[in-house]
């Protein structure tokens, strides 16, 4: 991460979580915004449809639909006819569109979505957890996940530039943690709408709907050439990695903030224990890194910020001479015993010559809180698998026996 | 043929996709019994059945798959479903 907390301290707000996205979405100048609110998201689309009511985004249509199956399927029209086109959503809501979020992908449809992420049902639960845009994982959007308020507002401009690009052309996913997030009142710079109006181009698709000029998306393609589409989606996702990258880095020479481009570090170099998460759980485990280290032990931090396309590359360099790597997660594949970020980082290390024991936990499920205490334990546990190997792959953490 | 992002194409794409080699059973017409009312070619759901000059209806085997809602909302029962054969 690199900022200039000084230099930004006189443009700072104090803002929640979800009006610093809805603003961040004002300054991108969308064409059409349509959601359905369910908690936790609900915050950003109120001050969304407010924006749009007092006149604050000219050339934008707010469209209320009744349920979020319908809130994409208005984005799949409005995409394809050439307006830049947002929503937002949460756990049931997001797993409502899961046959739609298919449909933007396959079409190539570059529509940016907030996902306040939360558990899913049942139990119903609205408090945070992963699952929800993980379970979402092989729709063929490209998932990004934020830290902070302010990496999830500035996330929101870069989502727009990487989706847009010509040469990738994919639905994007923004994902901030529910509540611990979007709920939060925290010091904010705002999006600037001049500066946004140079960091991110009009969206003008080379191929759109227009009377003048028919066309058909979407269309029937047999098996002949089912294959094919899915493989440009796939290389669409491959030209990603460098495209969300350089999203970053342009951000950072224009705004002055950079949260990492696929991924980020915080005290890796020497490290004997590397600690893999997503969201906002990093900011704690940073605080633990700079606890432990005081006490000579040598932890650090991988923070993944895009899951989808999964920056192999990039986290192979940061693992490969570590002693073991635990991701944490806040979700799980029921059946396997395992969360996502544990199972994918274990599966892309097969067939290389990279031996590093790599152990999951999974955490904070249904809003659960993550203490300090909770992530220590866990680099115990991690030092034990230096001391005597891996014992238990993967495993829950805090479990209340005395619920079971 | 290279695919354009997201396949996007012309329209009229579905002329080349003939989709009546799915059909188990294809449907035929009485005209003795068929009084023109039109319901099977506004009820298709594939759009297959043309209509003629003289006012009758006939079936574009193309891209009938075979439904058999024409034969089912026919008034006059003047279409009658009859297995394919090869």
């Amino acid at each position: 991460m690199r900022r200039d907390y000084e230099k930004e301290k006189k443009d700072m707000v104090v803002v929640e979580g979800s009006y610093a996205v809805a603003s961040a979405v004002k300054a991108c100048r969308p064409n059409v915004i349509s959601a359905y609110p369910i908690t936790p998201q609900t915050h950003i689309v109120e001050e969304l449809s407010q924006f749009i009511a007092d006149g604050e985004i000219p050339n934008c249509e707010y469209v209320m639909v009744e349920s979020e199956f319908s809130a994409l399927s208005a984005l799949v029209g409005s995409s394809a006819a050439g307006a830049r086109s947002y929503s937002a959503t949460t756990s049931q809501g997001l797993e409502l569109m899961h046959e739609v979020l298919f449909n933007v992908s396959g079409m190539r449809l570059p529509v940016v979505m907030t996902i306040a992420n939360r558990a899913v049902s049942a139990p119903i639960n609205i408090w945070n957890d992963q699952q929800d845009s993980i379970s979402q994982r092989d729709t063929g959007w490209i998932q990004l996940y934020a830290e902070d308020t302010q990496e999830i507002s500035d996330m929101t401009a870069q989502a727009f530039k990487i989706g847009e690009d010509p040469d990738i052309l994919l639905p994007v996913m923004t994902c901030m943690d529910g509540f611990i997030l979007s709920h939060v009142y925290e010091p904010v710079v705002l999006l600037d709408d001049d500066l946004v109006a140079e960091y991110l181009p009009p969206f003008e698709p080379e191929l759109k709907l227009d009377p003048k000029n028919p066309k058909t998306f979407g269309a029937f393609a047999d098996p002949n050439s089912y294959t094919e589409f899915r493989y440009l989606q796939q290389q669409a996702m491959d030209k990603a990695l460098k495209k969300i990258e350089d999203a970053a880095d342009e951000f950072y020479d224009l705004f002055g903030r950079y949260y990492g481009g696929l991924i980020d570090t915080y005290e890796t170099d020497d490290a004997d224990i590397i600690l893999m998460a997503m969201g906002s759980i990093v900011g704690t485990i940073k605080d633990v890194v700079d606890k432990l280290r005081a006490k000579g032990v040598k932890v650090g931090l991988l923070k993944v910020r895009s899951f989808r396309p999964f920056p192999v590359e990039a986290i192979h360099n940061v693992i490969k001479d570590a002693k073991v790597v635990v991701a944490l997660d806040k979700n799980i594949s029921i059946g396997l015993n395992e969360g996502a970020l544990f199972t994918e980082t274990k599966a892309t290390l097969y067939n290389t010559k990279i031996d590093v024991p790599v152990i999951g936990f999974m955490i904070g499920q249904g809003g659960r809180d993550i203490p300090v205490e909770t992530i220590e334990n866990i680099v115990d546990e991690a030092k034990k698998v230096i001391d005597s190997g891996i014992t238990v792959e993967s495993q829950f953490t805090d479990l209340k026996e005395e619920l079971l | 043929m290279t695919i354009p992002p997201g396949g996007v194409c012309a329209p009229g794409s579905t002329l080349v996709n003939k989709t009546g080699g799915w059909r188990t059973f294809k449907p035929v017409y009485d005209y003795d019994k068929c009084i023109k009312c039109k319901l099977c070619e506004l009820l298709c759901p594939d759009a297959s059945i043309d209509p003629r000059d003289d006012g009758f209806f006939e079936f574009n085997y193309d891209f009938c798959k075979g439904c058999g809602i024409c034969a089912n909302e026919c008034p006059k029962g003047a279409i009658e479903m009859v297995l394919e054969e090869k």
